[in-house]
C-alpha cells in the first residue's frame, strides 16, 4: 500500500474537488465584476448566484442520494413568505425571520420527510409534487396574509442596523453565501455520511447491510436540501424587495430540478453550472423574442442528447478527470 | 453465536425456509449447501433481515433480532455479501470499502459539513485501514479503479473487504466462488481460512463442493427449506440422504465415483 496510498501524496490535494474546484468558484465570483457592465448584468449574477445555491442542495437530494423531489419551489417560497411575514407581522429582526423561516422550513421537512420518503421514483414525485402544489396554493390563497397572487413588499434586509440595499452590495453577499452553500455540500459530501447518500443511492439493500439506516438517511439529506431552498428563498424575498406566489410555483420546482440535471447529477459544480445557463439563457434569448422557449428548448435538448450525464460530468469525463 | 429457532418464510404459499433451527458456534466456517431452490440464499436473507421471516426467531449473542430492520443486523455484528453483486457502482473500489466501515466511524452532521480536524483525522484512518483491507483480499492494485471498471472476480472480492470493513462478529459469504474461473476459487479458499484463523466466524452459502469440503468445519444441507443433514464434511458426504437429495435415489449406491 505505499506505491497507490492516495492519503499521502499532498500534491494531489489541490486537484480533488472539494479544494479546487471551490478555489475556481471564488475566484470566478471574485473576478466576475469586472465583466458586470451595469447592474441588470449584477441583477442577473444575483439570480444566478440565488438559483445555484437552491441547485447545490437539491443537487444532494436528487444527484447524490437519488431522491427526487419536485416541490422544492414549496421551501423556497416557504422560506421567502416565512421571512416576510416575520419582519412584517411580527417585527422580527430581519435575520432572526430569515434564520427563523429557515429553521420552521427545516422542521416542515423533516415532518413530512418520513412517510414521504419512503416512497420511490415516480411515486416519490408525485408527493412531493403535492407537497408543492399545496404550498404554493396556500400562499395564493391566505390573501389576508400573503397577500394572494398579487404578492406582498418585503422591508429591506438589515445586518447590524445596516440596509443591504443595491446590486452591487447583494451581489456579494449572495456570491459568499454561494461559496459557503459550496464548501458545506463538498464537506458533506467527502464525509461518511455523503458516502452513505451515493451508497444508498446504488443499492439500499448493500447500504443497509454495512449498516447504514437509509430511512434516516434520506430525511437527513431532505432536510438539508430544504434548508438550502429555504434560505435562499428568504434571501431573495430580502433582495427583490417584493415576493409573490409564482416563487413557490409547480413550474419554478420543475426549473430548478431541470437546472440540476442540466449541469449533471452527482456534480456540485454541475448544479452550479446548470443554475447559470438556465438562468442566464433565457435573459440572453429575450432578442429572439416569441421564439425564447423554442430556443431553450432546442438547447436543451441537444445539450441532453451530447451530455447525457449533465454538462459538467460529460465533460469531465472527456477531459480525462473522474467526473464528480 | 447465531442461534435460529422455527424459522420460516414462505412466498404466496410456497415455504422457501420451513421450521428451520440450528446453531453456529463462533470461529468456524459454517457451510450451507442444497439443491437449486433449496432456500439458502432465502435464508441468508432472513439472517440478515433483508427478509421479515414468516415465523420463528433469531437470536445472535444472545439479543432477539427477529423483525429488525436490516442495518440493526449490522450493528449487532452480522456482515454479508451477495451472490448477484451489490457493488456501489458510483464508486471507487477503495470508497466501496470505506463505506463498509460506517459502523466504525462517528460522524455528526455538524462534523461532517464543517469538515472538523476530528474527522479530516478519522478519515484519514478510515482510508488507511481501507487500503490494508483492500491489500488483505489482493484488491490493492485495484484502489483508485472506478468500481464500475472492474473485473467480475475482483468485485466478489471487493464485496468481501467491503463487508470486512465493519469488522463483523459473523461474515456470511452467498456463493464467493461463483462465476470464478479454479484459480480463483482457489484464491477465495485461501481468502476464507485466512478469516477463520483471524477469528472472524464464516458462514459460507455455496455451490462449489470442493471449496466448501475443503474449508468447512460445519456443514448445514437444506432441501426444501427444510434441515435435511448437519455436520462435519465427512459425516455429509456419507449422509444416504444427501446423496439422494443430490444424486437422486437410483445413484444413492454407487456414489464412491462422485466424490469430489
Amino acid at each position: 500500500m505505499n506505491a497507490s496510498d492516495p492519503a499521502s501524496p499532498s500534491t494531489r490535494r489541490w486537484a480533488t474537488p472539494r479544494t479546487g474546484g471551490l478555489a475556481a468558484l471564488a475566484l470566478i465570483v471574485a473576478l466576475a465584476p469586472l465583466a458586470l457592465a451595469n447592474n441588470y448584468f449584477y441583477d442577473v449574477a444575483i439570480l444566478v448566484g440565488l438559483n445555484a445555491i437552491v441547485c447545490v442542495g437539491l443537487n444532494l437530494l436528487i444527484g447524490y442520494a437519488g431522491q427526487i423531489s419536485l416541490g422544492h419551489a414549496g421551501f423556497f417560497g416557504l422560506g421567502a413568505y416565512g421571512s416576510a411575514l416575520l419582519v412584517a407581522r411580527w417585527d422580527w429582526p430581519p435575520l432572526a425571520a430569515l434564520a427563523g423561516a429557515t429553521a420552521g422550513v427545516a422542521l416542515l421537512a423533516f415532518l413530512v420527510g418520513r412517510p414521504i420518503l419512503r416512497l420511490k421514483g415516480h411515486y416519490l414525485a408525485m408527493a412531493t409534487l403535492g407537497l408543492g402544489i399545496i404550498v404554493s396554493i396556500v400562499l395564493a390563497n391566505e390573501d389576508r396574509v400573503t397577500g394572494g397572487p398579487d404578492g406582498m413588499p418585503v422591508s429591506p434586509l438589515t445586518v447590524f442596523g445596516v440596509a443591504l440595499q443595491g446590486e452591487r452590495t447583494w451581489y456579494w453577499v449572495v456570491g459568499a453565501c454561494l461559496l459557503l452553500a459550496v464548501w458545506l455540500a463538498q464537506n458533506l459530501i467527502e464525509s461518511p455520511r455523503g458516502r452513505a447518500l451515493r451508497a444508498l443511492h446504488t443499492s439500499e439493500v448493500a447500504a443497509e447491510v454495512v449498516g447504514i439506516d437509509s430511512a434516516r438517511q434520506k430525511v437527513v439529506v431532505f432536510v438539508i436540501s430544504a434548508v438550502f431552498a429555504a434560505f435562499a428563498g428568504g434571501l431573495t424575498a430580502f433582495y427583490t424587495g417584493f415576493i409573490t406566489p409564482a416563487k413557490a410555483s409547480f413550474m419554478h420546482s420543475v426549473e430548478l430540478v431541470t437546472m440540476v440535471v442540466f449541469g449533471g447529477m452527482a456534480s456540485t459544480f454541475g448544479a452550479v453550472v446548470g443554475a447559470a445557463v438556465l438562468t442566464v439563457l433565457p435573459q440572453a434569448l429575450t432578442v429572439v423574442k416569441e421564439y425564447e422557449m423554442v430556443v431553450l428548448g432546442a438547447v436543451m435538448m441537444v445539450t441532453m442528447i451530447f451530455f447525457p450525464r449533465g454538462a459538467v460530468p460529460t465533460l469531465a469525463a472527456r477531459f480525462g478527470r473522474p467526473g464528480r | 453465536m447465531l442461534r435460529v429457532e422455527g424459522l420460516s418464510r414462505e412466498f404466496g404459499g410456497v415455504h422457501a425456509v420451513e421450521g428451520l433451527s440450528f446453531e453456529i458456534g463462533p470461529g468456524t466456517v459454517h457451510s450451507i449447501i442444497g439443491p437449486n431452490g433449496a432456500g439458502k440464499t432465502t435464508l441468508l436473507n432472513l439472517l440478515t433481515g433483508v427478509y421479515r421471516p414468516s415465523a420463528g426467531r433469531i437470536f445472535f449473542e444472545g439479543r432477539d433480532l427477529t423483525g429488525a430492520p436490516t442495518y440493526r443486523f449490522a450493528q449487532a455484528g452480522i456482515g454479508r455479501t451477495f451472490q448477484n453483486l451489490q457493488i456501489f457502482f458510483n464508486m471507487s473500489a477503495l470508497e466501496n470499502v470505506m463505506t463498509g466501515r460506517h459502523l466504525r466511524e462517528r460522524c455528526g452532521l455538524a462534523a461532517a459539513l464543517l469538515r472538523t480536524p476530528a474527522l479530516a483525522r478519522a478519515e484519514r484512518e478510515c482510508r488507511e485501514r481501507a487500503m490494508q483491507l483492500l491489500a488483505f483480499v489482493g484488491l490493492d492494485a485495484y484502489a483508485g479503479a472506478a468500481a464500475d471498471a472492474m473485473p467480475y472476480g475482483a468485485l466478489k472480492r471487493l464485496e468481501i473487504a467491503r463487508a470486512l470493513a465493519g469488522e463483523p462478529r459473523i461474515l456470511l459469504l452467498d456463493e464467493p466462488a461463483a462465476g470464478l474461473n479454479p484459480t480463483e476459487s482457489v484464491e477465495i479458499a485461501a481468502l476464507i481460512r485466512k478469516l477463520a484463523q483471524a477469528g472472524t466466524t464464516v458462514v459460507l452459502v455455496e455451490h462449489n463442493m470442493r471449496l466448501v469440503m475443503g474449508v468447512s468445519d460445519l456443514i448445514l444441507v437444506l432441501d426444501y427449506g427444510r434441515k435435511l443433514s448437519e455436520g462435519s464434511a465427512e459425516q455429509v458426504r456419507n449422509d444416504p440422504k444427501v446423496i439422494e437429495a443430490y444424486l437422486g435415489a437410483a445413484h444413492a449406491s454407487e456414489t464412491e465415483d462422485a466424490r469430489g
